[in-house]
């Protein structure tokens, strides 16, 4: 009797033809253009691992430490390049880990597909080990999602998912495949087409609305154009560009909307909202026409709405229909993709420029800007968050090839305000969401995809200890092109700066104690440094540049600094606090 | 019912889905994360094989953005709000009153409104109904001083009266097919480049 290999000859399918409904995904995958994927098996997807091995050639599997670290890698992997990131977890804890990245995901419409393993069919519903209704759990923060159970679906099924997560709005799509789907065995059709009636994506551009949105907003005497994320999504800022130079229409962008338009522009505002600059919400306040291209009109965009833009006409437009009218009242709504409606803008728009306009907000911010504490530093040897900045944004003037990934909080904040963004998809956060421990896995997935450029990662010391477990990925993975930046100052910060503003500095649950953080580095087999006076910031950041593998740098700065100009949560954009005492 | 401000306290929506398992939870699952209360629900084959046609009754006064995002739904094909269009609205009713030596007033309750007997028991009548929601509600309280003992009702169905405003064998023919299949990594590398493009 002669023995074959267990993996041997498996790929192949059987003498008829048939392959395994794990082969089928992975052959599916495949098709759709994965190279990479990211997650942790268990249980009720092992099939899939087993079937995965034969297909290590074409897409490379990445195991994280925990769910949450796939899938934010994947979200990161998406972000930066915008393809489809593939995460992938077992049943019950493992499927259940992975719900905060699919929130995070949907929150930023980054496309993204969760493969779940489910129990076999047999047994849903029965309570069985490791089961969980992550199909049930995870309808409001999907696109769609499908419980698989029967091996003949699954090519169809994973064609549609890839179909949904990328088009239209993009966002994240799961596929729960139970056990013995997995297991079966079926003649793989591949010729199915995607049969999804009135489809939601496919939109005509109504370019009469175009044409009136284009003369509303170029007759304005103060127009603002608002870009968001749906301009970085649909690879619109050349025709932003093109647009705001034709018009000399002035250029703000939500936090999503970084990178969106060069910061060095002289049409270039900066950012709006809760932590916007002065001159940017005073001119949202007094703009008469408001063109929000691909944003969404957050909260943390509009402050308080009935005092939004109190005289300005709006025009938005969005991919999303749902999302028009939604917040604000538009005088012109049109559903349309950002990149589509500019281009088609640009066929009517004629040249002009807004000088005086312009100057007004010049001089808005030349009255506030010198008064501004959070413009400069204090006079005091201690390192400031602010002098990490201010290194780092001169780092970025240095060199190229390198994208900035973000974590949530007060170095959030710091990192829009005080970097310069010029070139889309180099300026990823979780901005919808805010999930802290967004960063560090966000940035694995980022490194791997551009594995020539280097990747900084921002993060608090709170968000560092909810996910650095993935820098053990990095080093299993040999990625070598992520350095990360902590700015560490002993607590929650952002909710000790509201609890110091806003109530009575009881610092409740906020003071933070961790690991010595560049000891932990060097635990894990990576460089860590060290650094405490704000001379020392330049070169670390510059060693950790020219290292060849992950370094982290601890950035022991001032506990108790905060992030100005802030707007109170549920006020008025005009009630901008520049100093604990002080409005602007 | 109107409230002060002159809007309909309640909204009728009419809403073709795909006959998917889980497609109602999809839906019900956009009002419950508003906190919005269903007063009635009734969903079923529409005459198109694959679709069902559901109709929904919510208590509140704006339910633009919920209809707004029912239509996001995969497999939603079509919502509309139907309350300010001219409509014709049935309910159907079972209700069993206690019968004992009035059993002859019942009857003559149920003949003036259209009622079928649907069963006579020990002490009981089991009566059926058809009407709109008003008339089902007059005649509730037209029979409650007979003693009910059960009352279960289909909730409101609405058909908007004229030409055929939702076809669903249109809306299911309507099928986008135009789907980027079975791209090559070079493809999809290439496309990316495009996206990442520097400026």
């Amino acid at each position: 009797m002669t023995l074959t290999p267990r993996t041997a000859a498996a790929k192949d399918p059987g003498a008829d033809g048939s392959r395994t409904g794990a082969q089928i995904i992975c052959e599916a995958l495949v098709r759709e253009g994965v190279e990479i994927m990211f997650g942790i098996p268990g249980g009720a997807i092992m099939p899939f691992y087993h079937a995965m091995w034969e297909y290590r050639d074409q897409i490379r599997h990445v195991l994280c430490r925990h769910e949450q670290g796939a899938g934010h890698a994947a979200e990161g992997y998406a972000r930066t390049t915008g393809r489809v990131g593939v995460c992938i977890a077992t049943s019950g804890p493992g499927a259940t880990n992975l719900v905060t990245p699919i929130a995070d995901a949907w929150m930023d419409s980054t496309p993204m597909i969760a493969i779940t393993g489910q129990v076999s069919s047999a047994a849903l519903g029965t309570d069985a080990f490791q089961e969980t209704d992550i199909t049930g759990i995870t309808v409001p923060i999907t696109k769609h999602n499908y419980l698989v159970q029967n091996v003949e679906d699954i090519a169809y099924v994973v064609k549609e998912a890839f179909y949904l997560a990328r088009s239209g709005r993009p966002g994240p799509v799961l596929i729960d495949v139970t056990k013995d789907a997995q297991q079966a065995r079926t003649i793989p059709r591949w010729d199915r087409p995607l049969r999804l009636p009135r489809h939601k994506s496919v939109c005509e551009l109504d370019r009469g609305a175009v044409e009136r949105a284009t003369a509303l907003l170029c007759g304005a005497q103060r127009p603002l154009i608002m870009a968001g994320n749906g301009v970085v999504q649909s690879g619109a800022s050349a025709e932003l560009r093109a647009l705001a130079e034709r018009t000399g229409i002035p250029v703000i962008t939500t936090l999503h909307g970084k990178g969106a338009f060069p910061e060095s522009h002289e049409l270039s505002l900066g950012m709006s909202g809760m932590h916007g600059w002065v001159h940017v919400n005073k001119a949202i306040q007094e703009c008469d026409v408001l063109f929000n291209v691909g944003g969404r009109f957050d909260d943390r965009v509009t402050g308080k709405v009935s005092t939004f833009a109190p005289r300005a006409q709006i025009i938005h437009v969005d991919i999303d229909p749902s999302e028009i009218g939604k917040v604000v009242p538009t005088s012109i709504g049109i559903r349309a993709d950002a990149r589509a409606a500019l281009t088609c803008m640009l066929e009517t728009a004629p040249a002009g420029n807004k000088l005086e306009w312009l100057d007004r907000i010049r001089a808005n911010q030349k009255q506030h800007e010198p008064h501004q504490a959070y413009r400069r530093r204090p006079e005091t040897p201690t390192l400031m968050p602010h002098d990490v900045f201010a290194s780092l944004d001169r780092a970025f003037h240095r060199h190229t090839g390198y994208r900035v990934v973000t974590d949530v909080g007060q170095h959030q904040m710091w990192a829009a305000q005080l970097i310069e963004w010029g070139r889309p998809r180099t300026h990823i956060t979780s901005g919808g969401a805010g999930t802290m421990g967004f960063s560090i896995p966000a940035a694995l997935g980022a490194a791997l995809a551009f594995p020539n450029e280097t990747i900084w990662v921002i993060v608090g010391d709170g968000g560092f200890q909810m996910t650095n477990q993935e820098i053990a990925t990095m080093v299993q993975e040999d990625v070598r092109n992520v350095k990360i930046a902590v700015i560490n100052n002993g607590y929650l910060g952002m909710v000790r700066q509201w609890q110091e503003l806003f109530e009575g500095a009881r610092y409740s649950g906020t003071k933070l104690s961790g690991p010595d953080i560049s000891l932990l580095a060097e635990a894990y087999g990576v460089r860590g440094i060290k650094v405490e006076r704000p001379e020392d910031a330049d070169e670390a950041i510059e060693s950790a540049w020219a290292h060849h593998g992950p370094v982290v740098i601890d950035f022991r700065v001032e506990r108790e600094a905060n992030v100005f100009p802030i707007v109170p949560a549920g006020q008025s954009i005009s009630n901008m606090m520049v100093t604990a005492t002080a409005n602007a | 019912m109107k409230t002060s401000a002159g809007f309909p306290r309640t909204h009728t929506i009419v809403a073709l889905l795909q006959d998917h398992p889980g497609v109602l939870h999809r839906a019900v699952s956009l009002l419950r994360r508003r906190g919005y209360n269903i007063a009635s629900l009734a969903v079923g084959r529409s005459e198109t094989e694959g679709v069902s046609r559901m109709t929904l009754v919510v208590e509140q006064e704006d339910v633009e953005q919920v209809v707004k995002q029912l239509n996001r739904l995969v497999e939603v094909l079509q919502v509309d709000d139907v309350t300010h269009d001219p409509t014709i609205e049935r309910e159907v009713i079972l209700v069993k009153v206690a019968a004992g030596g009035n059993m002859q007033s019942i009857v003559s309750v149920a003949l003036g409104y259209g009622a079928t007997i649907a069963d006579v028991g020990m002490g009981t009548m089991l009566l059926e109904l058809s009407g709109s929601p008003a008339k089902v509600e007059e005649f509730l309280q037209r029979l409650s001083p007979f003693g009910i003992l059960e009352a279960t009702r289909t909730g409101r169905i609405a058909m908007v009266r004229g030409r055929a405003t939702h076809s669903a064998a249109e809306l299911m023919s309507d099928l986008i097919v135009a789907a980027p299949i079975a791209q090559s990594p070079e493809q999809w590398l290439s496309q990316a480049d495009g996206i990442n493009g520097t400026n």
